[in-house]
């Protein structure tokens, strides 16, 4: 077919032409290009020097010397003429168009044999019986070239006539002996280290936050989480409960302990007995534990109380251990000076680390079994009771429910927002929660499964987006405002935001298994914990491993520059070198980035190649 | 035994899969599901053990209403009734063992389980099973080293751990030649006859059902086709299960 242009066609393709010109009209404005500036000399010398410093990183240095060239010089000419010097050509020398002039005139000088691209001074020197040795007056500057010449022009001073000769000296600097790293190399070799394990640190800690917060980011296994609204409801109530007691808990036993005092001895002797003593509760609980399909309340109740017994007997051994460690780190480490500081350091960071856990732990403990034993409790209400009483059961909890969720929200935004005001912080939240509950429960059929699961996806996908929508480098403008200037506010900074991406990443990697074997281990009549432990786990293993290590490569190049905003690691002297102009340190620093993220690419693709 | 009433499966989309489907199963039988692919077969057996939740209808087992049970209820029904499915379903990267071991996940402590800690008992039950579908040496192989009719013989060690009454079977032998087709179909016929436990399985071959099945039921496009013992399917009845332009193979 012949392809036709009819005039409306070629009018239209007009319109786009003019109106994608346009466009770009308005981009090249918008982004000021100006090729004049291109252009112009001044630019291009500033260009110059910037690159061809950039192109001498500075990583080698040379002990310098300081030479002294000097020439007899007549200020004043006298009347017979002045004897031309004799000049030792054979290192640094220098000539001059004449050997004498007048005050305030200006000579030239001629300099040869310098060290290559050295600078240097010039000046007068002018002898007198009260200084014999001379007396400088700085006249000028030179800079030699690549062949170690240069030319320069001065003024001489207004100083006296004097009969007798004086000099005109160039004072240089020539390299000796032979090269070795600079200092700027130390500095970088330093901090790229520190950039390294900066990078390690947020991808380790980061990944252990991930991993766990994926599996609630993957809408293949939330979706199926349904539950009638008496379980929702009473987990809703269990769980703050539960994490609250457990805050309590953790900090009436830390005064416990503190109270028990300092002695090692006591310290050892509980974190033994207590982590003995959970470890045999624990087992024993987990022997005697048996599924029992008929519901009995007294037996629930029972292995309630066996539960928080056992998280309690945890959460003190926590305790006691976390001590131990900060009590044997402050021993070993009696001053900075002793050999292996940093080791011995570790023992009470950890401890430090278990320390600062302990309430979260208990927390989530406490959250997950009171939250646990209630929802199996809102579970069997609605399964074992005739709709009518599950409809009664309803009514009243969900309103309460949605009660404690409200003031809960609040509480948390008075943190941000400081209301102060106990009618936008309690009443009103409690009220609109409870009444949404209790309009839930009216609309709701007492049995029906809500879709919970993936409401909690929602949530969590939410949050994981806003994170990781904040770039780490502002993460760090906040941490360094926390924890101060340096690589911790980096490797925090860098870890959370591990966390956001990992876990983004980690879900979608949860979401794309195989439903097949899934689907089998949940015909075998597991649950849910087993179906992922056994199904899910096994297939996510090789993706995760990949994904992590190309977070831990990620995260080395972002901490090369986290470190713009205080963050630590080389991205704090390579600013430094950038804001004072020093362009061939910059180019060290430059340099050392490229070769580690060079090299953490290759190992990366070769560790992944390997183990998936 | 098992009794299907009324059975109806609408999925999302609005896709009926199964019509109105009523028949039942006495202990110890061994049933052929039959029909084109789509017809809703592997539909009928997952809402057998409400892998999928049926639209409506009932599944009496042994007297209990399979449809209203609770969930926990739900994964005590399911450890009685194992499944066999058509691509194994095996979980790859794990060892065949621990293949073979998840088949008591129902019974285990489920914290212990967590770590892979089974009871000595049902790790030397697990080497049994897979003894008797011939393949006790490659207990500690990944399951994917394993040829397809080595990782179906697993999936039946699976099933078996089950201790079940009741074995649903999702065409186990579609992915297979027809020499392992036949070796695997006599695991599931030695399960059957010796130990007494229902099978329920859906195939494609007809020679299969012949010599295999001691009932078969026919579905076609979601619909109850054909109820009785496999020699009545003769050329009539087969062209209308399958349609009047089909032609049989094997």
């Amino acid at each position: 077919m012949k392809k036709t242009t009819t005039p409306l066609k070629s009018l239209a393709t007009g319109f786009i032409t003019l109106f994608v010109l346009i466009i770009f009209a308005y981009g090249f404005s918008v982004t000021n290009v100006n090729f004049e500036e291109t252009r112009s000399e001044r630019r291009l010398a500033s260009l110059t020097r910037i690159l061809r410093a950039l192109a001498h990183p500075k990583i080698f240095d040379y002990n310098y010397e300081t030479v002294n060239v000097e020439v007899p010089f007549y200020l004043g000419c006298p009347a017979d003429g002045v004897p031309f010097p004799e000049v030792d050509r054979s290192g640094a020398f220098i000539l001059i168009n004449s050997g004498c002039a007048a005050p305030k005139e200006t000579i030239q000088i001629e300099g040869h044999n310098f060290q290559e691209n050295s600078s240097g001074s010039i000046s007068f020197v002018g002898f007198s019986p009260e200084a014999p040795d001379g007396v400088p007056i700085g006249i000028g500057n030179f800079q030699a070239d690549a062949q170690g010449n240069f030319k320069a022009e001065v003024n001489l001073p207004n100083r006296q006539i004097k009969e007798e000769p004086q000099a005109i000296r160039a004072t240089g600097q020539i390299q000796v002996g032979a090269p070795m790293l600079s200092q700027e190399s130390k500095v970088t070799w330093e901090k790229i280290i520190e950039t390294v394990f900066m990078a390690l640190l947020a991808t380790a800690f980061g990944t252990l936050l991930a991993v766990p917060i994926s599996f609630f980011a993957a809408r293949n296994l939330m979706e199926e989480v349904k539950s009638p609204l008496s379980n929702i409801a009473l987990a809703l109530i269990g769980w703050p409960l539960g994490m609250w007691l457990g805050i309590e808990a953790s900090q009436f036993f830390s005064g416990l302990l503190t109270l028990l005092g300092n002695s090692f001895l006591i310290t050892f002797a509980g974190a033994i007995i207590v982590s003995a003593l959970s470890f045999f509760f624990a087992r024993w609980f987990l022997a005697h534990q048996s599924e029992d399909l008929e519901f009995r309340f007294k037996q629930r109740l029972i292995n309630l109380l066996y539960a928080l017994i056992l998280a309690l007997l945890a959460l003190i051994s926590i305790l006691f251990i976390g001590k131990l460690l900060l009590q044997v780190g402050a021993y070993l480490t009696p001053s900075k000076d002793v050999p292996l500081y940093f080791l011995r350091k570790f023992v009470s960071q950890i401890g430090e680390i278990i320390s600062i856990l302990a309430p979260v732990f208990a927390a989530l403990v406490g959250g997950g079994v009171l939250g646990g034993f209630f929802s199996q409790l809102g579970q069997k209400i609605s399964d074992r009771l005739p709709a009518s009483a599950a409809k009664t059961f309803n009514l009243i909890l969900a309103p309460l429910a949605g009660a404690t969720l409200g003031v809960l929200i609040m509480q948390g935004l008075d943190w941000f927002y400081q209301f102060n005001n106990p009618a936008v912080t309690l009443y009103s939240p409690a009220f609109i929660g409870a009444a949404i509950g209790l309009i839930l429960a009216i609309a709701i059929a007492p049995k029906q499964s809500l879709p919970i699961g993936i409401f909690i996806y929602g949530i969590f996908r939410t949050l994981l987006n806003g994170t990781r929508s904040v770039e780490a480098l502002i993460m760090a403008i906040v941490f360094v405002a926390w924890v101060g200037l340096g690589p911790f506010a980096g490797a925090l900074a860098l870890g959370l935001h591990t966390v956001a991406s990992n876990a983004k990443l980690y879900s979608e990697q949860v979401e794309s298994i195989l439903s097949g074997p899934l689907e089998a281990i949940q015909a075998t009549g597991a649950n849910r914990l087993q179906t992922i432990i056994f199904a899910v786990v096994p297939q996510i293993i090789p993706p995760y491993i990949s994904y992590t290590m190309y977070r831990w490569d990620i995260n080395v190049r972002m901490s090369t520059i986290i470190g713009f905003v205080g963050g630590g690691g080389i991205g704090f002297i390579l600013q430094q070198n950038i804001n004072l102009l020093n362009y061939r340190a910059a180019s060290v620093n430059m340099l050392a980035i490229a070769i580690v993220v060079a090299s953490m690419d290759y190992i990366s693709s070769i560790l992944r190649e390997k183990y998936v | 035994m098992l009794e299907v009433r009324n059975l109806s499966k609408t999925y999302d989309g609005g896709m009926q899969a199964l019509k109105n489907v009523s028949f039942s199963v006495k202990q110890g039988e061994f049933l052929a599901v039959i029909g084109l692919s789509g017809s809703g077969k592997s539909t009928l057996l997952r809402c057998i053990n409400r892998l999928i939740e049926p639209t409506s209808g009932q599944i009496l087992w042994n007297g209990q209403d399979i449809t209203a049970a609770s969930q926990d209820e739900m994964r005590h029904i399911r450890r009685k009734i194992g499944m066999v499915f058509q691509h194994f379903n095996l979980v790859s990267r794990s060892k065949v063992l621990t293949n073979v071991l998840a088949g008591r996940l129902g019974y285990v402590n489920p914290i212990l389980s967590a770590f892979n800690r089974f009871p000595e008992s049902d790790v030397q039950m697990a080497l049994s099973q897979l003894d008797r579908v011939g393949i006790k040496n490659q207990a500690y192989k990944r399951a994917d080293e394993l040829s397809g009719g080595q990782q179906q013989r697993v999936g039946i060690a699976r099933a078996m751990m089950q201790e079940p009454t009741m074995v649903l079977a999702d065409e186990p032998v579609a992915s297979l030649d027809p020499v392992l087709a036949h070796s695997i179909m006599q695991h599931l016929e030695e399960i059957n006859k010796q130990e007494g436990v229902t099978v329920l399985c859906s195939l494609h071959f007809l020679d299969l059902v012949h010599r295999y099945a001691d009932r078969a039921i026919a579905l076609k496009e979601g619909a109850l086709m054909f109820d009785g013992p496999p020699n009545q399917i003769n050329d009539e009845k087969f062209r209308e299960i399958y349609g009047k332009d089909a032609e049989r193979i094997g």
